[in-house]
């Protein structure tokens, strides 16, 4: 009996952890634009894309784990750079609507760089299961989680202990009063999308021995982890990690213990009601409007 | 100005010219109309038909095409949209004027064009697995793979062989899996297969160790069985080696590619299933009728792409041969003719079997054309 509950919620750390890891990416460009970024998803695509197919063409994975995050971010930027910055005085939906523009485009280039097949990558601490209390685990759910433990520790220092990281709030705060302090706001949204690129790559290389990778993987990733993200309060860390988590046993629960035909509804009717009732999510900071 | 004029007319003269010698041409050439889901998420499936197609009608031209006609392509991808293959089927009929349509990657898109070609009149070899595209059987539809109902077949008739009744189901609640997992319902119970634990999943979810867990822990599971494709059985695999599941393990046709056995990794070992003869081509038995054909298209179609051959483009090889073979038997692309000669195929040898169509059963496929599969260090073996 308690063998099965920590079997679900094994299997809902893993998924859990994965769409944490989604919606993190999320939260900063959120945090520094109010914009919601639906490349995102394709930043992880990419990371797990390109680092499959060096890893395949016989480059080491650490290697070629660097450089897959290296490509990444240069696509960040330059989506940054040629997609969202001549639109920076339109409106924020516009800015969104360019956003869910460029995931297709970068679907769509990533289908005629590398292919449509699956791909794979070996499990970093290999394929033996861990056995806990009767249960099963995959070391490669503990580097994921892992993985999102030290994003958002590294994320906290660099947002409140560093200056840079400061400026970037500022301007979220107001990015007006920003510029004028001297912050150059141009400079905070690339940094931003570079961020949250090289978040989406390193997300794509951990799950991908776990869920695999194609051309399409943004998208589940991308809708899961914004569920995750929005649940948790958009802009907030901590807020998608306990997000995605709770989607993800959710998830897991319902499918053992009620019916896996329903298990997806049931993740989403708890994202309605938590939103109900705080609709600015679990940690969301309540908005404050100007007068 | 009046220079203009006459460069006007002249054009227009050059154009008409183009037109009437278009139109004389159509007239000698044998038109196949094509729509496939080359992107999209079946792409990997619409792909290598694609590739398929026009390797094999380039090589039929350069032979001399079909009694000295050129056989001309025409393509539209649907992107895997019914709608918009709906719009390309009457497209192909309309303004292109093909004389056959082989086509149709999914079911979706196969069902939806075929609500424009019936009306039409134009003979219709479908690439698609779904039963509905001929049952109930239609004048001129047709499909060259076998169906989802006939992979459930085959697989409960091996688990009767060895005297497993009990077993438990996991299927992709969507599209491929779904279809597989009624038609497994609809069967089961003629090989006396009792389906005592039933599980789904979406095509997407990263882990389903929480459906395998339940079914774990049922009661008198004696076999389980998964239908779906793409990364979603791979991702069951995995997670069924995870939990230490040892019953005996099937899965669908929707695996049959190495890419599966690549994904999975060694979780794979000892999974069986039903398998057309082109992916074990070479360990068919050397009098098996299918022989000569699977390690020929299997060769070639390597040797063109650097790739390994799917099942898929066996689908659309099949097709082709099936079309031009009864254009051939009729003398012309009459299209009425042509229908009742597909109809009146027997004894075709193809990727996916042995074809004998008949006015009842337009898809012609026997259970034979489904080999029983196992996977042993990293390869196929055939069982059965």
């Amino acid at each position: 009996m308690f063998a099965e509950l920590l079997q679900y919620l094994f299997a809902g750390l893993t998924s859990g952890a994965i769409y944490a890891l989604a919606g993190l990416g999320f939260a900063i460009i959120y945090n520094s634009s109010h914009v919601i970024n639906f490349a995102q998803g394709e930043f992880i695509m990419i990371g797990g894309m390109s680092t499959a197919m060096m890893v395949a063409a016989g480059v080491p994975l650490p290697v070629a784990s660097l450089l897959a995050v290296l490509v990444t971010m240069l696509v960040g930027v330059a989506l940054e750079k040629f997609a969202i910055e001549p639109a920076r005085n339109a409106d924020v939906t516009t800015i969104i609507i360019i956003t869910i523009g460029a995931s297709i485009f970068l679907r769509g280039l990533a289908q005629i760089v590398w292919d449509k097949e699956f791909h794979s990558l070996p499990a970093f601490s290999g394929e033996t299961p861990l056995n806990v209390g009767g249960a099963t685990l995959m070391p490669q759910s503990i580097w994921v989680v892992g993985v999102a433990v030290v994003v958002i520790v590294a994320l906290w220092w660099f947002f409140n202990r560093t200056l840079f990281g400061k400026a970037m709030l500022a301007t979220s705060f107001n990015r007006l009063a920003a510029q004028l302090m001297g912050i150059g706001v141009k400079k905070v949204l690339m940094v931003s999308f570079a961020l949250s690129a090289l978040l989406g790559a390193v997300g794509g290389i951990v799950v991908t021995p776990i869920t695999f990778t194609n051309y399409e993987a943004g998208i589940m990733l991308g809708l899961k982890g914004f569920s995750a993200a929005v649940l948790g309060g958009l802009g907030n860390g901590m807020g998608a990690i306990v997000g995605g988590l709770a989607v993800g046993i959710a998830e897991a629960l319902a499918s053992g213990y009620l019916s896996s035909a329903y298990k997806d509804a049931v993740a989403f009717v708890i994202i309605l009601f938590v939103l109900f009732f705080l609709p600015n999510g679990l940690f969301g900071k309540k908005g404050t409007d100007r007068v | 100005m009046r220079s203009l004029a006459k460069w006007g007319v002249a054009a227009c003269a050059v154009v008409a010219a183009g037109v009437f010698a278009g139109a004389a041409q159509a007239a000698d050439t044998i038109k196949i109309g094509t729509f496939l889901s080359v992107t999209g998420p079946a792409s990997f499936l619409g792909e290598p038909e694609k590739k398929t197609l026009e390797m094999y009608v380039e090589r039929l031209n350069k032979d001399g095409g079909v009694k000295g006609r050129k056989v001309e392509l025409v393509h539209y991808d649907d992107g895997g949209a019914p709608d918009k293959a709906a719009t390309f089927a009457k497209r192909l009929i309309q303004n292109d004027n093909v004389d056959i349509i082989i086509g149709g990657t999914t079911t979706g898109t196969s069902m939806a064009a075929i609500k424009v070609v019936e009306p039409a009149g134009v003979p219709f070899i479908s690439l698609a697995g779904g039963i509905d595209i001929v049952d109930p059987v239609k004048k001129w539809v047709f499909k060259t793979p076998h169906t989802d109902r006939m992979a459930a077949e085959k697989v409960f008739l091996d688990m009767k062989k060895r005297g497993l009744t009990k077993i438990a189901m996991i299927s992709e609640d969507a599209g491929f899996g779904k279809s597989g997992h009624d038609q497994s319902l609809k069967v089961a119970g003629i090989y006396g297969i009792q389906i005592v634990a039933d599980e789904v999943y979406s095509p997407k979810d990263p882990d389903v160790t929480a459906q395998l867990t339940k079914i774990k822990n049922a009661a008198g599971v004696q076999a389980v069985f998964n239908f779906g494709f793409g990364q979603g059985p791979a991702i069951v695999t995995k997670n069924y080696k995870q939990l230490g599941m040892s019953l005996p393990f099937y899965q669908s046709h929707g695996v049959a590619s190495k890419d599966f056995i690549k994904l999975a990794g060694e979780a794979s070992e000892g999974i069986r299933l039903p398998a057309a003869g082109l992916v074990v081509a070479d360990q068919l038995a050397a009098t098996d009728p299918q022989k000569p054909v699977v390690t020929a298209f299997k060769k070639e179609y390597e040797a063109a792409f650097k790739s390994d051959v799917s099942t898929f483009a066996g689908h659309a090889y099949d097709g082709l041969q099936i079309a031009l073979a009864a254009i051939l038997r009729a003398g012309s692309t009459d299209k009425e003719k042509v229908r009742s000669e597909i109809e009146k195929t027997s004894g075709y040898v193809g990727t996916g079997g042995l074809v004998s169509m008949s006015p009842e059963d337009h898809m012609g496929l026997s259970l034979s054309a489904f080999r029983m599969v196992e996977v042993r260090k990293g390869d196929w073996v055939l069982v059965d």
